[in-house]
């Protein structure tokens, strides 16, 4: 009996000490898209509570706590209170596969990025649950929205996702990041880099594909009706999926934990800290696009999905697929 | 469509462009100011709070010659008068609705002894409604609180009237 509760206390504590640097850092990283946003306005963003305003987000959520929580009357209340739980819980279960050096990972499965997309595209059930249970126009044709897109954009995803898995012959994590160690995937499948990034702005629904939540035609979408902490639980779930997109272009294109040279100054820095730079670095250039373009309109989002994205990705399967099978580069299983 | 434009759009050329353009601006410098720690310079006609002013002895500026209450396009000012033991004719009620108020500043233009007059200061909000019905007294503490500035402000302006 013990030994069981050994196990329990053992993994308790494992996947507490992924998930609160996870919560901390999804607040840190909703400081830095504002503070980008701002310095890019010339305005000066968060900057008094704490230092540098550091510590703005925890303001927020504390606000967001002692808020009133308004469950619609018309509401279907069960699903209502359900869907910012799912939404927030889908996006933090995703980062028990993401190995932060090669033995730094919570669940070290042989389908890891399977698991990752998998639970990536049940992201979408949150939205559609809270905008169906709201009972309302706006949030039903938010969530709506939401769900075509990301089902769209998660298919070029995939496909793009297979262009890597040709390259490295295993699906799991750390072999993909093994892989690139001779170089980083972004070489060799630039234009494939171009267009995952582009895919997963779009399924984090962050601008220019905010469409779901165009304030300007549909108030808030799918979180219109929401209040409170369930608001907040929507809102970190949003940025935790930011973030994990972010580690999982990372992994998927830039190496992961590798080092970009593998001699002394760079190979000093631990794996962690690595993957931290290049999470950062996506965000990064997540935070300035939603500077500097305008929102799509949804048949433009569309037309870009299906008739551009998915033909490129598929072409480039091909592509890659005959170079490998031509130069016998295909790795072997 | 033109060859350049497909290339363009191909290459997304104007993405960087805007990239760059945006990577450039976060340099700059910024044009907003920390709000409540540092305050933007406001003109010596700011046209502010309301205050009355006392003359450098102690009696008060204002004759109660009503042109502010008959100017005023809100009808926020209500005054009534009477006469003092030494004869002078001196307010008994000076009363500004400072809800009604539209800070025209008409009140004070039409002032001929430069009593009523409206200060730099714009930081009065309040959490009732009460509190901003402001009589004789509240406007006579603002005139002595604010007296420094209000006379170098009116100073300054005085070459423009």
């Amino acid at each position: 009996m013990s030994e069981y509760f050994n196990i329990l206390f053992l993994e308790t504590y494992k996947i507490l000490f992924l998930l609160v640097p996870v919560l901390v850092s999804v607040a840190m990283i909703v400081w830095l898209d504002r503070r980008i946003w701002a310095f890019v306005q010339k305005r000066r963003g968060p900057n008094v509570v704490g230092p540098f305003g550091l510590f703005q987000s925890l303001a927020d959520a504390l606000k967001y706590v002692f808020k009133e929580i308004i469950v619609p009357a018309s509401s279907n209340k069960i699903i209502f209170v359900l869907a910012p739980i799912v939404t927030m819980t889908l996006a933090l279960i995703a980062w028990a596969v993401i190995p932060f050096s090669e033995t730094h990972v919570l669940a070290n499965i042989n389908v890891g990025i399977l698991y990752l997309f998998a639970v990536s595209s049940l992201g979408v059930y949150g939205i559609i649950m809270g905008g169906w249970a709201s009972n309302s126009k706006y949030p039903f044709l938010g969530a709506i929205r939401s769900a075509a897109q990301m089902v769209s954009y998660e298919v070029s995803i995939g496909i793009i996702i297979i262009n890597v898995l040709l390259c490295v012959g295993s699906l799991n994590l750390n072999d993909i990041i093994l892989a690139q160690e001779k170089i980083w995937f972004i070489i060799p499948l630039f234009p494939m880099f171009v267009i995952f990034f582009i895919s997963a702005l779009a399924e984090t629904n962050r601008p220019p594909f905010d469409l779901p939540e165009a304030d300007a035609e549909l108030v808030a979408g799918y979180q219109t009706e929401y209040s409170g902490m369930m608001y907040a639980m929507f809102w970190l779930g949003e940025y935790a999926n930011i973030l994990l997109m972010c580690a999982m272009g990372s992994i998927l294109f830039l190496g992961g934990w590798l080092a970009p040279i593998e001699t002394f100054p760079f190979n000093f820095i631990p794996g962690p800290i690595w993957l931290i730079f290049k999470i950062l670095f996506l965000f990064i250039l997540f935070a300035l696009v939603k500077t500097i373009v305008p929102r799509y309109r949804y048949d433009q989002l569309m037309k870009l999905g299906w008739k551009i994205f998915l033909p490129l990705s598929l072409f480039w399967v091909v592509l890659t697929s005959s170079y490998l099978f031509y130069f016998n580069l295909l790795p072997v299983i | 469509m033109k060859i350049s434009r497909i290339f363009k759009t191909i290459f997304l050329i104007d993405f960087l462009g805007a990239f760059m353009i945006a990577i450039k601006q976060i340099f700059k410098s910024k044009k907003t100011i920390n709000y409540p720690f540092e305050k933007g310079k406001i003109s010596p006609r700011f046209r502010g709070e309301h205050a009355l002013r006392r003359y450098p002895n102690g009696e008060e500026r204002c004759i109660a010659c009503k042109l502010c209450e008959a100017v005023c396009p809100a009808q926020a000012i209500t005054i009534e008068s009477a006469e003092r033991e030494d004869g002078s004719r001196k307010t008994t009620r000076y009363d500004i609705d400072m809800m009604k108020c539209i800070y025209c500043g008409l009140c004070e233009e039409s002032c001929p002894v430069d009593a009523i007059v409206q200060g730099p200061n714009f930081e009065f909000s309040t959490e009732t409604r009460e509190e901003l019905y402001y009589n004789k007294e509240k406007l006579l503490e603002n005139g002595d609180r604010w007296e420094n500035i209000l006379a170098a402000n009116i100073k300054a302006d005085e070459p423009y009237r």
